[in-house]
């Protein structure tokens, strides 16, 4: 029976799945309804002095049918004064001993972390979380991301909060910087016990197309917000596994934020190496029940394999995820068709024909929808596996080679990579490529 | 043997006392899809190439064209698609029989997922231009040339549109006070609602322009030679006839009534209209099982489908006899009328013999006579077809089945001046073969007078 209890830089908590500090975290009331729903921690709507919420403020991606598969928002900190939100974690600890509690917090001076460190400490609080993400409001007032984007000065706010705190301490990142290693050293740097990744990421959702007003609209204006859901996910799984990867930080624990939904995200997460989850979106979107599905999803996965903890399959992906010139060249997947599935949709075919390689033909036989795939002209993309509909009826099948494994490193040690513009070694050589005029004949089809 | 009248066979449908109850007798099975429903349904549609559905569709809508435009809420655009290649739009996404035509030939069906609710979306689209009076339509610039319809059918009336569009000047002569042909006068009322046919005929024509002569048959050859005379082309769109005759004794009984007449007293008195207790539907076609289907909804406690060959050789949809079952309808196969029994100069029932089909032959089985009493005979036993009205019109070649014969690509008749489409050729298909024949016909007119390879063109120079 998998044991899913974690102790993330010496917070304990009862499984890795915690909510994010966010608007399902802004009350005792939504924590304890939470904790009791089945979560194992929870970070406090970020706290300091606090703000004044605009009215509209929530922006949703929809795509197709799929409502929310990105979310934006333009909200701030939080906006209930401190001696509330300190009373409130106090019984929610209470009530909770075991589960973990973590103050969000983002305060200015030196002072007033201090302060706010020692408050939320008295409260019961079992961590604290440094937000240098929020990308819009706060930073244009110095906080959030405007420290998250300076190393250095983030560096020296961590530095001031290792010096007061003495419960475990996680920095929080921004994604909205050209790397992400940058502002993780330094938190590093800073001593910080944990990282956690990502915060929101810069973003317009739409314009409305009469007012021509971007959304969330605010009295006919509105303002860059925070992007997030499902869409971020593989923004934010590629940061984390830089940071685990990376041989100064990898030591670090990670706790992975950004489109959590589902058990297999979880997972994921985990097998980049993070120890703890956290979640906003989902729970904004279906509320705390869906904790069970990622619940029952990781024990499953975890007793099917026989991983007794969390520990024991964590960052499992990272010796795979490696430099592109360390990739075999010498490896090829072709297409291939399972003629009993295929439905005769034809995406497969428009899709290489106008987006790839033209290597599916189809039947000039209306009867006959079934494409054929032209192995002789697959370069293996897998775009053609990707568009069509149907589970698993395009299948990439892997080739047998005649060369030995043979990386991009190890060609250009060798000496045999094109060097020129018209080098005669240049991968498409001899690669079907029909001639231009042909396209005309098509119709425009 | 005589079937008892008092089966225990109840009927589903309480007789409707007003046009409310009659509505929910007949209630529409492609209702209008509300914003939800469009969006989602539309969200399905897998954008194919090279698409099967718009191969399946006679008049080849760009279907995931104008199902994409739906769901990015560019429904005007949607209707825009939809008529570009189908006048009756409306009236098809609501009459076709999508099984056996688009949603039957969505690629979904292989992968057992529910077909795209092309019909529907296709009705959601156009009913939202119709209603709003969305302008989506010009007239041509004026030709100089005119071009007299007979009929305001479907065929009729797309053949006008495509005219108008064309810079034709364009005349219909209908027989009856309104528009719409079968599509009103034959569709099953909970296929299309009265008003839905005629509204999106009203909103075609205020755009389109063209006239239309009401209570105007055309009947004699004086009327033509006046065509003619005023005409430079004339499209013939007249449908096929009244129900034809059985040849059975006792068929001039009162009683007695062709399915076509019995459906369009139906479909304009409706709640008004008395349909007795027993009836007996004579056919194996979508209009036997069509009236049969009526005649329980309008509350007749029995209802007998009688087709003399086997169930397996009926010529309509299994789908539309499945609907007749489910509102109550019996079938009896392998019974042919033999004569139709009257008492007090009423209908009292039929008398069937039995039958065998052995290789598509059919032969009676001796001694095997049996009566189904009953107080209404509907014959769906095919209609006639317009011969003594097409024999007025020189030069036109009819086939063995008496329809007209016309050129596959522009519906040309034997007589170079006039052109036909819709029923009238196909000998009875759909609402959405008549629009697409129309259309085409207009094209084919279009190119009679600018194709200068045409020496018929002179005629008219
Ligand atoms: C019972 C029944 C049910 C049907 N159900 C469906 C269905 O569910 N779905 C579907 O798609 N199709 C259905 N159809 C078929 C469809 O209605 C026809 O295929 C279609 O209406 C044919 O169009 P048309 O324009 O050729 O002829 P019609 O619709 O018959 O129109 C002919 C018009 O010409 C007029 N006319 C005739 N003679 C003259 C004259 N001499 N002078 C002036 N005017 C004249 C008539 O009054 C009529 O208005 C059904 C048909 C029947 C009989
Ligand atoms: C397979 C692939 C190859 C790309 N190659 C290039 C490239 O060579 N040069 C470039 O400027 N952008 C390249 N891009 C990025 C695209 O131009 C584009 O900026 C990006 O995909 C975002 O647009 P989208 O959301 O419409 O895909 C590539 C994108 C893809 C998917
Ligand atoms: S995309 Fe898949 S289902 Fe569609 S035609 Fe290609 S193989 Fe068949
Ligand atoms: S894998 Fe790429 S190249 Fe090969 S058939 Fe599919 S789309 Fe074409
Ligand atoms: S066949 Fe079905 S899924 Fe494909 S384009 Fe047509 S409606 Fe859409």
């Amino acid at each position: 029976m998998a044991d899913l209890s974690i102790n993330f830089a010496g917070i304990k908590a009862p499984n890795p799945f915690w909510l994010a500090s966010a608007p399902p975290t802004n009350s005792g009331y939504q924590i304890m309804k939470a904790f009791d729903a089945g979560w194992g921690g929870a970070v406090w709507k970020t706290m300091g002095v606090p703000i004044i919420n605009v009215s509209s403020r929530y922006g949703g991606l929809n795509y197709r049918d799929t409502r929310m598969s990105g979310f934006n928002n333009i909200e701030l900190i939080s906006d209930r004064t401190l001696a509330d939100n300190l009373k409130e974690i106090e019984e929610v600890k209470k009530y909770f001993p075991n589960h973990a509690v973590i103050a969000s917090l983002m305060v200015e001076s030196r002072k007033e972390w201090e302060q706010i460190i020692r408050d939320v400490e008295n409260a019961g609080a079992d961590g604290i979380e440094l937000n240098f993400g929020c990308p819009h409001g706060m930073c244009e007032r110095g906080m959030g991301s405007a420290v998250g984007q300076e190393p250095e000065v983030l560096e020296t706010i961590v530095g001031w909060v290792m010096a007061a705190a003495k419960v475990p301490v996680i920095t929080k990142l921004t994604p909205n910087i050209s790397n992400i290693e940058d502002p993780g050293l330094a938190a590093v740097k800073g001593g910080t016990d944990a990282i956690s990744l990502i915060n929101t990421i810069k973003s317009i959702m739409g314009i409305d197309l009469d007012t021509f007003a971007p959304y969330p609209t605010v009295d006919g204006k509105g303002t860059n917000g925070g992007y997030c859901g499902p869409a971020v996910k593989p923004i934010a799984m590629n940061m984390v596994r830089q940071l685990a990867q990376h041989p100064d930080i990898s030591g670090t624990p990670i706790s992975a934020i950004g489109g959590i939904e589902t058990w297999r995200d979880v997972v994921e997460y985990i097998l980049l190496g993070a120890t703890s989850v956290q979640v906003c979106t989902a729970a904004m979107h279906y509320g705390f029940g869906i904790v069970r599905e990622m619940d029952r999803g990781l024990r499953r996965f975890m007793d099917e394999r026989g991983f007794q903890t969390i520990y024991d399959f964590a960052g499992k992906a990272l010796p795979n995820i490696v430099e592109w010139k360390e990739l075999n060249m010498s490896y090829k997947v072709v297409a291939s068709i399972n003629p009993a599935k295929c439905i005769g949709c034809q995406l497969c075919y428009i899709a290489c024909e106008d987006g790839a390689h033209q290597a599916i033909s189809v039947s000039a036989d209306p009867a006959n929808r079934i494409p054929s795939i032209i192995e002789e002209n697959c370069v293996g993309c897998n775009l053609c596996s990707l568009v069509c509909p149907v589970e698993a009826c395009i299948t990439m099948e892997k080739q047998p080679m005649k060369v030995a494994p043979v990386t991009w490193e190890q060609l250009t040690e060798a000496g045999n990579i094109p060097t020129t513009f018209n080098d005669p070694r240049a991968g498409g050589n001899g690669h079907h490529v029909p001639e231009p005029g042909s396209a005309l004949k098509k119709g425009g089809r | 043997m005589v079937k008892s009248l008092n089966s225990d066979l109840m009927a589903e449908y309480k007789r409707p006392q007003s046009e409310e109850e009659f509505q929910q007798n007949f209630k529409q099975k492609k209702p209008l899809m509300n914003q939800t429903e469009a969006f989602v349904e539309s969200s399905r549609c897998l954008f194919c190439y090279d698409a099967p559905c718009v191969k399946a569709c006679p008049t080849h809508i760009d279907i995931p064209l104008f199902i994409k435009q739906i769901h990015t809420g560019n429904t005007t655009g949607a209707a825009e698609t939809i008529y570009d290649s189908n006048w009756m739009g409306n009236a098809c996404g609501k009459v076709c029989p999508t099984q056996v035509l688009c949603e039957g030939a969505c690629v979904h069906n292989h992968a057992h997922v529910k077909p795209i609710e092309i019909g529907r979306l296709q009705n959601y689209a156009t009913r939202q231009v119709i209603d709003q009076e969305k302008k989506l339509f010009q007239k041509g610039a004026p030709n100089g040339k005119k071009v007299a319809i007979i009929g305001a059918g479907p065929a009729g009336i797309s053949c006008a549109c495509e005219l108008s569009v064309l810079g034709y000047e364009v005349t219909i002569f209908e027989a009856h006070e309104r528009p719409s042909g079968l599509t009103v006068y034959g569709t099953a009322p909970y296929k299309i609602t009265n008003e839905e046919a005629l509204s999106e005929i009203e909103y075609l024509q205020q755009q389109l322009d063209f006239q239309v002569k009401y209570n105007s048959a055309i009947t004699t050859r004086e009327q033509l030679q006046n065509i003619e005379s005023q005409y430079d082309a004339v499209f013939i769109g007249v449908g096929i006839g009244p129900t034809a005759s059985l040849n059975v004794k006792g068929e001039d009984v009162k009683g007695v009534t062709g399915a076509v007449e019995f459906i369009r007293e139906l479909r304009f008195k409706k709640h008004g209209m008395q349909v007795p207790n027993r009836v007996v539907v004579l056919g194996g076609g979508n209009t036997a099982m069509d009236a049969a289907s009526e005649s329980a909804r309008m509350g007749a406690e029995q209802v007998y489908l009688a087709y003399r060959r086997s169930k397996e050789e009926m010529g309509g949809y299994s789908f539309e006899y499945d609907l007749a079952l489910s509102a109550g309808v019996q079938g009896i196969f392998n019974a042919s009328p033999r004569e139709i029994l009257e008492q007090d100069g009423y209908v009292a029932g039929v008398e069937f013999v039995k039958t065998v089909s052995q290789n598509g032959r059919l032969t009676e089985v001796p001694d095997s006579e049996f009566v189904i009493e009953c107080d209404l005979v509907i014959k769906a036993t095919g209609q006639a077809k317009m011969a003594g009205f097409l024999e007025l019109i020189p030069g036109l070649t009819l086939d063995a089945s008496r329809r007209i014969v016309v050129n596959a690509q522009t519906y040309q008749t034997g007589n170079p001046r006039y052109f036909a489409g819709g029923d009238a050729v196909n000998g009875g298909a759909e609402v959405v073969n008549g629009a697409y024949e129309g259309k085409m016909a207009a094209q084919g007119i279009h190119q009679f007078f600018t194709s200068h390879l045409s020496p018929l063109t002179s005629h008219h120079g």
